[in-house]
């Protein structure tokens, strides 16, 4: 889950790394506290907010109010603005960036750190980043930090200040079962001390009952994908009109592959897992059924399942309620053959192969 | 031979008295897997088909001489399932468990090679040795013994590939489920590096998906050190970007783990990849 930015930072707040003077503000008459000139910030889950006029500063209270009203309620690719920061500026010397993420074919977390602040670190060449793996069974040690600290060639009072902000990402990064930690930029003050000007904190979904203080806020999903977490389907809305329901990820994945090599595209990726309860079926199929596909493609594979168990359930939604658009399957492994019976039984319209179940689910989907 | 388990595997199975342990305790005894012992805190003394269940790992390591765990329990319980199996002695860990937080992955992934244990998953169905054992989850009628090795991120389509190989009577000397998370014990690379050194496998089948960079150090790694040939699939090339596809680990992350780029990198190995995941099957009898 992505958190917010003035959430990340009131995480931080709570491990003790600075960040700018600053609230929430809700609406154009709330800036009593504030000290101009402030900063006033969309909380998107998305980057880009600058360029999208999603950051503004103010001088004034006349800007201000002006300023507010524009990014309140503004859409930043896709997602309405709710929440606005306003922050009071700080004198920087200089931006550095610093990261914590997760580093799949080593298995451990990796620290990013970079003088080149600011910027999207996609964009900063690799020589300027400096990185160092940790152990997660030893965590992060002073040497790691040193080697960090050293590369990064800071004046010595602010390399002591760096040091301490990253072994404390690294304890956020540990204790909130985070997938990133991102601070960009992390700042030198004028005035010396440092700060962190920008938040990214993504947490594990997997890890979410343990963190109960952190509120889910973020909608990053469609109001039916949103329905389908919570009957625990597997279920995501793609730009094609062919909806695929198959058991497993990769069966799923490789179905909406299939059709490409006959011109179709998927709509909706449903995958119904290792279950053939009926009641799960049919929860599928009203799910795609609101999904609106043009056709619907069924993919079985009966391993542990039992393809006539979960048949016997499509036949019953079928049959009880009805399906306004073609249904092709094509079903193999476990009691294919009671399956197969039981789906032409109830009208639906078998391939033999992956190939020719694709080819006919595109063919209807012209 | 095989990889990773074989006739000496003896299975102590960590959460057997639930729905799933007690199903698939009978299952893989049917396919003639020695399931030495079942474990679950509080109903040590019970039977499970036949199986002697323990309170702890430790007493089914001492009183039946288990050497591998098959994990079962909830993700919540299963960091703790997993380091005592580790720390009981077992030297193969398979947890079949979905959705254990990323944190608690890594850390028994490093306990385990401290330990010089095979872990294979989290979040796989396991492995299986057609005609010696089988330790998980997988479907036992669609195996054949021969000399295929398979290694795989994903289930179903495993399955699905499995089974078209046994058709066309194609058998397979071990199949490896890798697993769908991003953090994962065994590898394309720790399987690969298997196969070539066991006489059974003549040939390997990579089963790879979006997300990662597992494919793309496994297609180096063929290129320097695999001497026999390798085939493989990819799912996911229709994948958006951003999108967990399902497994918590095929997700295509900041312009990284594209099909594409696993695609290629498998060519440029010369290892051939297949357009549907059935085409295996053809593509390895027309070319061994």
């Amino acid at each position: 889950m992505k958190l917010f930015e003035y959430r990340g930072k009131e995480l931080f707040n709570e491990y003790g790394i600075s960040v700018p003077n600053g609230r929430l503000v809700k609406d154009k008459n709330d800036f009593s506290g504030l000290n101009f000139p402030f900063v006033l910030k969309a909380q998107v889950p998305i980057g880009g907010r600058g360029k999208a006029g999603g950051i503004k500063s103010a001088e004034n209270l006349k800007e201000a109010q002006e300023k507010f009203s524009k990014i309140m309620g503004m859409d930043i690719k896709g997602y309405k603005v709710r929440k606005v920061l306003a922050e009071e500026k700080v004198d920087i010397k200089k931006e550095l960036y610093l990261s914590i993420t997760l580093d799949r074919s080593k298995r451990m977390p990796l620290i990013m750190a970079s003088v080149e602040g600011g910027m999207d670190i996609e964009s900063v060449p690799d020589s300027k980043i400096f990185k160092e793996w940790i152990n997660p069974l030893i965590g992060i040690q002073p040497f790691h930090i040193r080697s960090i600290i050293t590369k990064l060639k800071l004046e010595k009072e602010d390399g002591k200040e760096v040091a301490k902000v990253i072994s404390k990402i690294y304890k956020l990064f540990r204790e909130y079962d985070c997938e990133l930690v991102e601070i960009n930029p992390l700042i030198i003050k004028k005035e010396g001390g440092v700060m962190a000007l920008d938040s990214k904190v993504n947490i594990n979904d997997d890890a979410m009952y343990r963190h109960q203080d952190i509120e889910p806020e973020v909608v990053e999903l469609t109001p039916l994908e949103k329905d389908a977490k919570e009957k625990g389907i597997a279920f995501i809305q793609l730009e094609g009109n062919i909806g695929v329901i198959a058991n497993g990820a990769g069966l799923t994945m490789a179905t909406l592959d299939a059709l490409t090599n006959y011109n179709g595209k998927g709509g909706v990726f449903l995958d119904l897992g290792g279950t053939d309860d009926p009641e799960k079926v049919k929860q599928a199929f009203e799910l795609m059924k609101k999904a609106k596909p043009k056709v619907i493609f069924l993919n079985l594979f009966g391993g542990i399942t039992r393809c006539d168990t979960v048949a016997k359930g499509v036949k019953d939604v079928i049959t009880k309620e009805g399906i306004d658009c073609p249904v092709i399957t094509r079903i193999k492994g476990c009691n294919e053959d009671q399956a197969k019976d039981i789906l032409k039984d109830a009208g639906l319209i078998t391939g033999t192969t992956l190939q020719d179940a694709a080819q006919k689910s595109s063919d209807l989907a012209r | 031979m095989a990889i990773f388990a074989d006739n000496n595997s003896k299975v102590v199975v960590q959460g057997a008295t639930g729905h799933q342990g007690v199903f698939h305790i009978g299952a893989m005894k049917e396919f003639g897997t020695k399931v030495v012992a079942g474990v679950t805190p509080g109903k040590g003394g019970q039977k499970v088909e036949n199986v002697p269940i323990f309170d702890n790992v430790f007493d089914a390591v001492d009183e039946r001489d288990a050497n591998t765990s098959l994990i079962l329990v909830p993700a919540r319980f299963a960091k703790d399932a997993v380091f005592e199996a580790l720390d009981a002695g077992c030297k193969t860990v398979v947890v079949i468990t979905e959705n254990i937080p990323f944190h608690d992955a890594m850390e028994f992934v490093h306990y385990s090679k401290y330990k010089n244990a095979v872990l294979i998953g989290p979040n796989c169905p396991g492995i299986a040795s057609p005609g010696k054992t089988k330790i998980g989850i997988l479907p036992g009628q669609i195996f054949k013994e021969g000399n295929i090795g398979v290694a795989s991120r994903s289930g179903t389509l495993t399955y699905e590939i499995v089974n078209s190989l046994t058709e066309k009577g194609i058998g397979q000397s071990t199949c490896v489920g890798l697993g769908g998370d991003p953090i994962i014990g065994t590898t394309f690379i720790d399987s690969l590096n298997a196969f070539e050194k066991d006489k059974e496998t003549k040939a390997s089948v990579l089963v790879g998906e979006i997300g990662g960079t597992a494919e793309e150090e496994a297609a180096e790694h063929i290129k320097e050190y695999i001497s026999k040939p390798v085939f493989a699939f990819i799912a996911g090339r229709t994948a958006p970007p951003g999108k967990r596809m399902g497994h918590a680990g095929a997700i295509i992350a900041r312009g990284k783990g594209t099909a594409e780029s696993k695609i290629k990198a498998f060519q440029k190995a010369n290892v051939e990849v297949a357009k549907f995941p059935t085409d295996i099957a053809d593509i390895i009898e027309s070319s061994i």
